[in-house]
């Protein structure tokens, strides 16, 4: 029992409608054909992280995960798929499921994170440091408005600039400041103690979280307990560990067994023996590591917030917005091909074996065609991925799109930069541009829609 | 403009003559602080030995090493003394370096000097701005270099500050230099400045970002560790920036500042991290105490005593970082420890303990002294069994047998002590009486706080001409004070000022006493502790306290009428007490509305909402007294109402207000509606119009909104009847 991972696969979040229905939670929506929650099972299962907890919001999408878990991984990994009501936050299901929490360390991971950054660098750059908390970051993606941190569902009428404000100290190791870019109102606040400590603070505005946390189980469990507004992981846990790391500090100056149950309470004593130690140390030119983050002087060791920043030739994007997971699909069979897991033909795509396609019909390079789909005649697919059992007519144009399984599409339609969901039917002569089309809706003949949201009106 | 006319010549015959303009530095010999007194009142800082040196020496002789081809003094406190100071000196006489002097009488700070210089037209070009206490041996090629390029690249670029590493704790940045803590904000690629923070308040414990700088820059570097060295090279239009700026003061409080806040005119500052170098400056005794050790320790070099640069006489370095000068009597029971700096021509007694001091020219320390981390400047007389720690001594001082310094006195020049006294600690002894508290406050005036301004030059006056009588007489008259030393002693002991006495050990030489370092220490954990906690209440956000103005933003439009309403019924409250005049209600409430940013229908509403409660307020027993009392109230203060109900809006206004009165706050007054809008109507209030508008508008609303419309039916009734009875009036008369 050496890391226990806890998945945050969440349910049917708001913001990918209509992509995401009953049927289909976030979790299971397909990234090359593939649940995107397969891409982090089996990420983690390269870095030998077998035993998993998958936590699901909503009964509902908890059984529809667990079924197709069961189906997928039985005999590959041991996984526990637990249910939590919707709208508890990270932090609510995490406290929901605390009891099943056994390991020395936790790690959590979003769901929805499609990376190649391997966990168990995170992972061990967390026991290096003996963290309380480390968290994963990674540049923030150029593609797209794909928005960090947005999973809880914003307006997009921002001013651009809503990354994560990350404070770094001078080795990039360790995470002094977070907040979310988009939520900072004007003035970004920095505490003067802990730019005190550490002398130097790098802030970074390019910067991802990825939501792939370790977590000193302890810690972690204490704060959940104490602190029950907590809602978020991102947006409280994590800031207020942050921002808490130095006073802890103290405490554990003066009373290192106080690691596991103080985060609250000083002695007098402590400070003193803070005291005398700053005193002691003052003529050491490294001072500030030793009272800030220090990596020699092992008294001080404890509550550190550290980061591992990824490599930037790493791939690593969340699905948490429409605009990300028609990247995501794209990069998965583009540029990040070996995410994917497939192998790819000479021309650079995948065409199931099953599938068939008609005369003069193109796939192009970065395509993806599933199994047992029929193409028509004349049809040209670009960079676009084409689910199982697709029923494609004659001159149809697809570029830059997702369709997933069992879609019929008519004659003549035009398909750019959109999202078609499952067992939609177009008829013929359909035109759409970048629009999204929700879970059995049918278009019907010769509609033309650019930018829309097309979906059966929820009962 | 001159100097803009300057820049825009150089410009154009750039290539050639840049190179050729000679590079000139302004050296402000004066700090505009009080920090230094009362020594300063006798001598100016600049003058003042470091390390048995006038400081300003240093500052020349490292200009000259570092290529400076050109220096002009400002003086402005002692001016007198600085110049003819520079003028006996070997400085005047230098070739390649001239150094000229401006002289002022009546600068009260760092922007006045520049103001004067700017309208002098001296500056040609780009130039190192510096105190006259500043130590340094650091090179200026590179860091000219920059500033040039930067400049060449972007004009807006006119100013670059040397900054230097230093700890980060504050404590020990307090415990060296004794200076306030500094946060800067720096871009790491271009290295501008983007924000500096010099003066810490404890009482906030973030610093604010704009979010704005993110926005430009994807990184930037915060810094606590960073010392500022007050060595600034500047481009001309600094100067101009100055003069357009008239209010700026102090170099970086206000001038750095405002250009980091002022985005119109883009100026920007750049820093310039020096490494292996020295530089720091001489800002309170801590300062003094911390550079003179660094002097002596050779960090300076080659400005260390053994070597010859100006203004030093021959002193020869031995073991353990002594510094001998020539003609030292000394006896063999004498221990002189190290880190010593002995002055020449002074003797020193049987047993005498000397260590980690400097001792000047000819002073006589009797025997069995003790000297501990003092500074003692010439011709001092320390008799037999004295004990000295931490202590400054000026020159001429005699310390009578006996008498002990304990750590932080300052003793200013010529003082006496008495023997056996004991000089408590940080007291500073004077010959001079404190000046009165009226006197510095006016100099306190244009620089904030811990900033006092030079003495001002009226006594700075006095002082220079009639320095020798003025002792003298001092001496002969005010042989009243002496106790205070004493007996034998001359001097006043200065009380410290109240504001000041917090400061007090922190700009002392002496060592922090470790109850400072403590406190201190629990002032950061506060800090900390205040930030947690407001962390844990927040809403999960996330974000630390949510900024008071915003929220107040946020509740604005709702409670904004609210606030303007009850304003309105205080003021008019205070008018039925105080029996204002209408007229003068009239125009209060007209402010009020202006700064509220309302209508005059507003105000109708308001001050008729006021009326019905006064008249709700005045005792009644039944509901016709409520109504008599309120028909008074309203013929009372009639000339009020009417002044807001010119327009047939506001009167409408007045009914619908009246209904929400009689729905929500007062339903006593429910029953009266209708007589009360007769009472407003037959006053000349309310105009039929309105009234009849406001049934009209009446007819479509629901039924729970029309009781007031019924209630008053007869009234609108006969109303409509009555114009026509008008008409057929007017009609009769013509």
């Amino acid at each position: 029992m050496d890391f226990q991972v806890v998945v945050l696969a969440g349910g049917t979040a708001k913001n990918l409608i209509p992509l995401v229905s009953k049927e289909v939670p976030k979790a299971l929506l397909p990234v090359a054909n593939r649940p995107v929650l397969s891409y982090v099972l089996e990420h983690l299962e390269q870095s030998n992280l077998k035993d998993l907890i998958v936590v699901v919001e909503g009964q509902e999408a908890a059984v529809l995960v667990g079924n197709w878990i069961s189906g997928a991984y039985v005999d590959r990994l041991h996984v526990e798929v637990a249910a939590v009501p919707e709208d508890v936050g990270t932090a609510g299901s995490l406290r929901a499921i605390a009891h099943h929490l056994t390991a020395k360390d936790i790690m959590v991971v979003s769901g929805d994170l499609v990376s190649d950054v391997p966990p168990g660098a995170v992972a061990a750059a967390h026991r290096r440091h003996d963290a309380v908390v480390t968290a994963m970051l990674s540049s923030a993606p150029v593609s797209g408005p794909s928005e960090s941190g947005s999973s809880t569902g914003k307006d997009k009428t921002k001013k651009p600039g809503r990354y994560n404000i990350i404070g770094l100290d001078p080795t990039r190791q360790f995470l002094l400041y977070i907040a979310t870019g988009a939520e900072v109102e004007k003035d970004i606040r920095i505490q003067k103690s802990i730019l005190r400590a550490v002398g130097q603070m790098e802030i970074r505005a390019d910067l991802m979280d990825a939501h792939l946390y370790a977590f000193k189980r302890s810690v972690l469990q204490e704060v959940l307990d104490q602190k029950d507004t907590f809602h978020s992981l991102k947006q409280d846990v994590l800031p207020y560990l942050v921002r808490s790391q130095l006073k802890s500090e103290v405490l554990l100056n003066g009373a290192p067994q106080a690691e596991e149950n103080g985060n609250q309470k000083v002695n007098s004593q402590s400070n003193q023996v803070t005291l005398s130690g700053i005193l002691a140390n003052a003529s050491t030119p490294n001072f500030h590591q030793l009272s800030g983050l220090g990596t020699n002087g092992s008294t001080r060791r404890t509550h550190k917030c550290c980061v591992y920043i990824a490599d930037n030739s790493k791939y690593c994007v969340r699905l948490n917005s429409i605009q990300a997971f028609s990247d995501i699909n794209r990069d998965v069979i583009g540029e990040a091909s070996h995410l994917s897991g497939y192998s790819f033909s000479p021309q650079n795509n995948i065409i199931h074996p099953s599938a068939e396609l008609g005369l003069k019909t193109t796939v192009g390079p970065h395509c993806m065609l599933g199994e047992g789909s029929q193409m028509g005649d004349k049809c040209s697919v670009k960079r676009s991925v084409i689910g199982r059992h697709c029923r494609i007519g004659s001159n149809v144009k697809v570029a830059n799109s997702v369709i997933m399984n069992h879609v019929t599409i008519g004659d003549g339609c035009s398909i750019q930069g959109s999202v078609i969901c499952s067992n939609v039917q177009l008829q013929e002569r359909v035109n759409l541009k970048d629009c999204q089309v929700g879970a059995g809706f049918v278009v019907t003949a010769g509609s033309d829609c650019k930018g829309e949201a097309l979906a059966k009106k929820e009962k | 403009m001159g100097a803009q006319k300057k820049g825009a010549t150089r410009f154009s015959e750039e290539p050639e003559e840049l190179a050729r303009v000679p590079l000139q530095a302004i050296l402000l010999a004066d700090s505009f602080t009080t920090k230094f007194r009362p020594i300063t009142l006798d001598r100016p800082k600049v003058l003042l030995p470091l390390v048995n040196v006038p400081m300003i020496n240093y500052t020349l002789a490292w200009l000259e090493s570092a290529g400076v081809e050109e220096v002009i003094v400002f003086c402005c406190a002692h001016s007198k003394q600085v110049i003819n100071y520079l003028e006996s000196s070997e400085w005047i006489s230098h070739p390649n370096f001239s150094v000229t002097t401006i002289e002022s009488h009546n600068s009260i700070s760092a922007g006045d000097a520049l103001r004067l210089i700017y309208e002098r037209n001296v500056i040609h070009g780009d130039f190192v701005l510096i105190s006259g206490d500043t130590v340094s041996n650091m090179s200026l090629t590179q860091v000219l270099k920059e500033h040039k390029e930067r400049k060449k690249k972007d004009s807006n670029a006119i100013m670059t500050m040397i900054i230097k590493r230093s700890k980060s704790s504050p404590i020990i940045q307090q415990s060296r230099l004794g200076t306030d803590e500094l946060f800067m904000a720096i871009d790491p690629n271009t290295k501008q400045l983007l924000y500096y923070e010099d003066k810490a308040d404890y009482s906030k414990g973030a610093i604010c970002l704009d979010k704005l700088l993110l926005a430009d820059n994807p990184s930037i570097s915060l810094h606590n560790d960073k010392q500022d060295c007050y060595i600034d090279i500047c481009s001309p239009e600094v100067l101009s920036l100055f003069t357009d700026n008239f209010d700026y003061q102090h170099l970086r409080r206000h001038f750095v500042k405002g250009l980091l806040v002022d985005d119109i005119m883009g100026y920007k500052v750049f820093t310039h991290e020096i490494h292996s170098n020295y530089a720091a400056r001489i800002d309170n005794f801590r300062s003094y105490d911390s550079i003179s050790k660094d002097i002596i320790q050779r960090w300076t070099y080659p400005f260390v005593p053994d070597v010859k640069f100006f203004g030093n006489s021959a002193t020869k370095l031995e073991r353990q970082g002594m510094y001998r000068g020539s003609d030292i009597v000394q006896s063999r029971s004498a221990e002189i420890g190290s880190f010593t700096v002995i002055g020449n021509g002074t003797r020193i007694g049987n047993n005498t303990k000397i260590s980690n001091s400097v001792v000047g020219e000819g002073c006589t320390i009797g025997s069995n002294v003790s000297i501990e981390g003092s500074y003692i400047w010439d011709n001092v007389i320390i008799e037999d069994g004295c004990k000295l720690m931490h202590s400054i001594v000026c020159d001429g001082v005699v310390i009578k047998s006996g008498a002990v310094l304990e750590p932080g006195v300052v003793l200013s020049f010529k003082v006496i002590i008495g023997q056996q006294f004991v000089v408590p600690s940080y007291s500073k002894v004077s010959l001079f009486q404190q000046p009165t508290k009226q006197d510095s406050d006016e100099e306190l005036e244009y620089a904030d706080n811990s900033s006092g301004i030079v003495e001002t030059s009226s006594m700075a006056d006095t002082v220079d001409k009639s320095n020798g009588q003025l002792t003298s007489e001092l001496l002969d008259e005010e042989c009243g004070p002496t106790y205070e030393l004493g007996t034998g002693g001359v001097g006043y002991i200065w009380s410290i000022c109240e504001g000041s006495h917090e400061e007090e050990w922190r700009h002392s030489i002496a060592p922090i006493p470790a109850d400072k370092l403590a406190e201190a220490m629990q002032t950061t954990d506060d800090d900390l502790e205040l930030l947690t906690q407001d962390g844990s209440v927040l809403p999960p956000s996330g974000e630390l306290k949510p900024d008071s103005n915003y929220s107040d933003d946020n509740e604005d439009p709702r409670d904004d009428s609210l606030y303007f309403e009850k304003e309105v019924e205080a003021t008019f409250l205070r008018a039925v007490h105080e029996n204002i005049k209408e007229d003068h209600v009239i125009l209060e409430v007209n402010s009020l509305r202006l700064s509220y940013n309302k209508l005059f229908t507003d105000c109708a509403g308001a001050i008729f909402y006021s009326l019905m409660k006064l008249a709700l307020e005045t005792p009644h027993s039944s509901p016709s007294e409520l109504c008599n009392s309120t028909m008074d109230v309203i013929t009372k203060w009639k000339k009020l109402l009417k002044s807001y109900l010119t327009d047939i809006d506001e009167q409408i206004e007045v009914i619908q207000k009246f209904e929400e009165v009689c729905l929500e706050s007062a339903k006593e007054f429910s029953p009266l509606f209708s007589k009360i809008l007769f009472h407003l109507y037959d006053k000349d209030l309310i105009q039929e119009d309105a009234i009849l508008k406001w049934d009209d508008e009446k007819k479509n609303a629901d039924e729970a909104d029309k009781v007031f419309v019924k209630q008053s039916e007869k009234f609108i009734q006969w109303l409509r009847e009555a114009p026509e009875e008008d008409e057929e009036e007017e009609d009769e008369e013509e």
